[in-house]
């Protein structure tokens, strides 16, 4: 059976005066209805990029794009990569929606949160303008803004923070969309509104039966919010898996490393928190081989060194599972237990 | 919002009694004497008494000050002894170079100046803002580099040459406007071809280095527009590119346009100096220039001082009330 988004072999460059800028690399993900995946990893590494790209939303002029992104709706399945603008252009909002990272600069200063979730319901339904905002006042009920029918009125800066991304998810919902990418949604929020926002998206999706993309780089949000996570590195998807594989038996240095820079309450000692040395890889001169491997702590155990010259495959460890590393999961295991 | 009108009205109706007070008081200070300037070849030290009775300068700055600003609300006699000239209300003073009340002195000059200023503005608006608009969208393109060009000649050529130049080609060389007819009032609502024929090229003088600034200031302000977050929003709701460029681009990068239009526009209300210089137009421009230069004549320059602040000022109040109906931000205080 074929998930309703698939992004296959996904390229993002962009032309730059100081060499192409290869945001992202050689990537593949699926996502089902229903089902939440989880694109992790630090900030350069083209989880958004890859995600914008889906969406269409790039400066076509500025970037080139190759692979492809096949949304399998029910008149037929369309890749948006190779599709025309206009194709591309009226499935967003409709059948595939997004909302960003900062919900203080993403709305339209002058215009009523009503009239901008009635802009978007207007574009693809037929209604009045009382209408529209009827639907607007409905979407704010349903994301949870108290006393909708009077806020519908207001101006985004008569908003919360959290408010605000409500009223964002309202206008990305309003079409009821079967995909919505969440770039990093509660980044900019505080920590209690970061869980009501999350555990809203949660209860829309079972309502909605919706696909959901959360970019992210907290590990604790995709613990508890996702399905199936991609953990990305220097534009490539270095580990895939469900969350209990990325959790429980990671199989990439750079996983490990992400996991063990998270503070747990339950060890009871206390001890530093181990950060990964170094710094992320320029995108524009990847190196020959695993971007991670300057990094690594495992990399000079690889005897062949192969990890300096070859970039390695994506491997599959189990059929949900795997991993872009020259060491198996169980030589990386026993690796780690020796150092422990 | 309507007490803060009436608020903000009070303050503009104050900084105008500041202002035509220090203008009182500037004058006061400078050496020149009208009493003697307008006094003949027979000058006697009683003539020159009787010339600065007639013309309320006797008295003291403050005394002067306060007859004016009854004369704007009653209407004002000036001399006396059987001799005297009445101004009705609004009474801006008595011109003593021209023998006239300056009223009726600057109730000629204003269309003049108003109809030159804004014709100017519509000419320099429109066509700056659709430069930059057009400059914005295809930015680094042929048109664009056109446009530069445009805002590069606009903007190094004063409007002293420029307006030669104007004058030099069409009206001499190519001989589309009659010079004698330069400088000619034709009331646009009774000529209104007549006006378009002195007042085009005028126009298009004084809105020239301003379309070049107002294209520059659209271009930029597009493009910074166009990579802000809501219209990454509007664009992943699924709006075409002309709807987001109409109504959510446009929306956001021309509010502050509004700011400086109504500001430029006022700073012009008050005279084109250049320009009524060049094209001979006898607008508020060139009668304070003579006054402030040659004739000394302080109840013209009062007046045209006078004239230029309320505008500002009052444009000022505008521009701040229509942007609060632009910017719903600025509504809530």
């Amino acid at each position: 059976m074929s998930k309703f988004l698939e992004v296959t072999n996904l390229n993002v460059t962009f032309p730059t005066v100081d060499g192409d800028v290869h945001a992202s690399n050689e990537v593949t993900y699926s996502v089902g209805l229903g089902e939440t995946l989880a694109i992790v990893g630090e900030s350069g590494s083209g989880k958004s990029v890859s995600n914008l790209a889906v969406m269409g939303l790039h400066n076509p002029t500025r970037t080139k794009i190759t692979g492809s992104a096949v949304l399998n709706l029910s008149s037929g399945a369309v890749d948006v990569i190779s599709a025309p603008t206009e194709t591309v252009r009226a499935l967003r909002g409709k059948e595939m929606s997004m909302i960003f990272q900062d919900p203080m600069s993403a709305l339209h200063p002058f215009f009523s949160i009503g009239d901008q979730i009635a802009e978007a319901w207007h574009l693809y339904n037929k209604g009045s303008k009382k209408d529209g905002i009827e639907k607007a006042i409905e979407m704010l009920d349903l994301v949870g803004i108290p006393d909708a029918a009077n806020r519908v009125h207001d101006f985004p800066h008569q908003f919360s923070g959290g408010m605000r991304q409500r009223a964002m998810i309202a206008m990305a919902l309003v079409n009821n969309p079967s995909l919505l990418i969440a770039d990093e949604p509660t980044t900019a929020l505080d920590v209690t509104v970061q869980s009501q926002i999350l555990t809203l998206l949660k209860n829309l999706q079972k309502e909605l039966n919706m696909a959901i993309i959360l970019i992210t780089h907290d590990l604790g949000v995709v613990a508890e919010f996702a399905d199936r996570i991609c953990v990305m590195y220097g534009g490539r998807i270095v580990e895939s898996g469900s969350v209990e594989d990325i959790f429980y038996r990671p199989s990439h240095p750079y996983t490990l490393g992400l996991l063990n820079s998270v503070p747990r309450i339950t060890t009871g000692t206390s001890h530093r928190l181990k950060a990964i040395p170094g710094q992320p890889p320029s995108l524009i001169e990847l190196p020959a081989g695993c971007a991670f491997a300057p990094r690594c702590e495992y990399s000079s155990r690889v005897t062949s060194g192969a990890c300096l010259t070859q970039v390695p495959l994506l491997i599959e460890k189990s059929p949900s599972h795997s991993s872009r590393c020259h060491l198996s999961a169980d030589e990386l295991n026993n690796l780690v237990k020796d150092k422990a | 919002m309507l007490s803060y009108v009436s608020r903000r009205l009070l303050y503009t109706v104050i900084l105008l009694l500041i202002v035509s007070l220090t203008i009182f008081f500037i004058f006061d200070w400078i050496p020149v004497d009208p009493a003697r300037l307008i006094c003949t070849k027979q000058c006697s030290p009683a003539l020159v008494e009787a010339n600065r009775h007639r013309l309320g300068l006797d008295v003291s700055v403050l005394e002067q000050w306060w007859r004016f600003l009854v004369g704007l609300f009653q209407g004002r006699t000036f001399g006396g002894d059987g001799i005297g000239v009445t101004c009705a209300a609004p009474a801006l003073g008595y011109s003593f170079s021209r023998h006239e009340c300056v009223t009726t002195i600057v109730a000629q000059a204003f269309p003049i100046t108003f109809s030159l200023a804004l014709g100017a503005f519509i000419l320099w608006l429109s066509v700056g803002v659709s430069l930059g608009v057009l400059s914005a969208r295809k930015k680094g393109k042929f048109a664009d580099r056109a446009a530069s060009v445009f805002v590069l000649v606009g903007t190094s050529l004063p409007t002293f040459i420029s307006g030669i130049l104007v004058v030099l080609f069409i009206v001499l060389k190519f001989n589309l406007v009659n010079p004698l007819e330069l400088g000619d009032w034709h009331s646009p609502f009774v000529d209104p071809m007549g006006w378009l024929r002195t007042f085009f090229f005028p126009c298009a003088t004084l809105a020239l280095a301003y379309a070049a600034t107002y294209t520059r200031f659209t271009r930029s302000n597009v493009i910074e527009t166009s990579s802000e977050d809501f219209i990454r929003t509007a664009r992943a709701k699924g709006l075409s590119e002309k709807v987001i460029l109409r109504k959510h681009t446009l929306r956001a990068a021309l509010a502050p346009i509004v700011t400086i239009a109504g500001l430029d526009f006022a700073g012009l209300l008050g005279g084109a100096i250049i320009t009524e210089g060049i094209f001979g137009l006898n607008g508020l421009g060139k009668l304070s220039i003579k006054a402030v230069t040659q004739t000394y004549d302080l109840p013209i320059i009062v007046a045209t001082t006078l004239i230029a602040s309320a505008f500002v000022l009052i444009m000022n109040l505008i521009v701040d009330i229509a942007y609060a109906f632009i910017d719903p931000r600025v509504r809530t205080e």
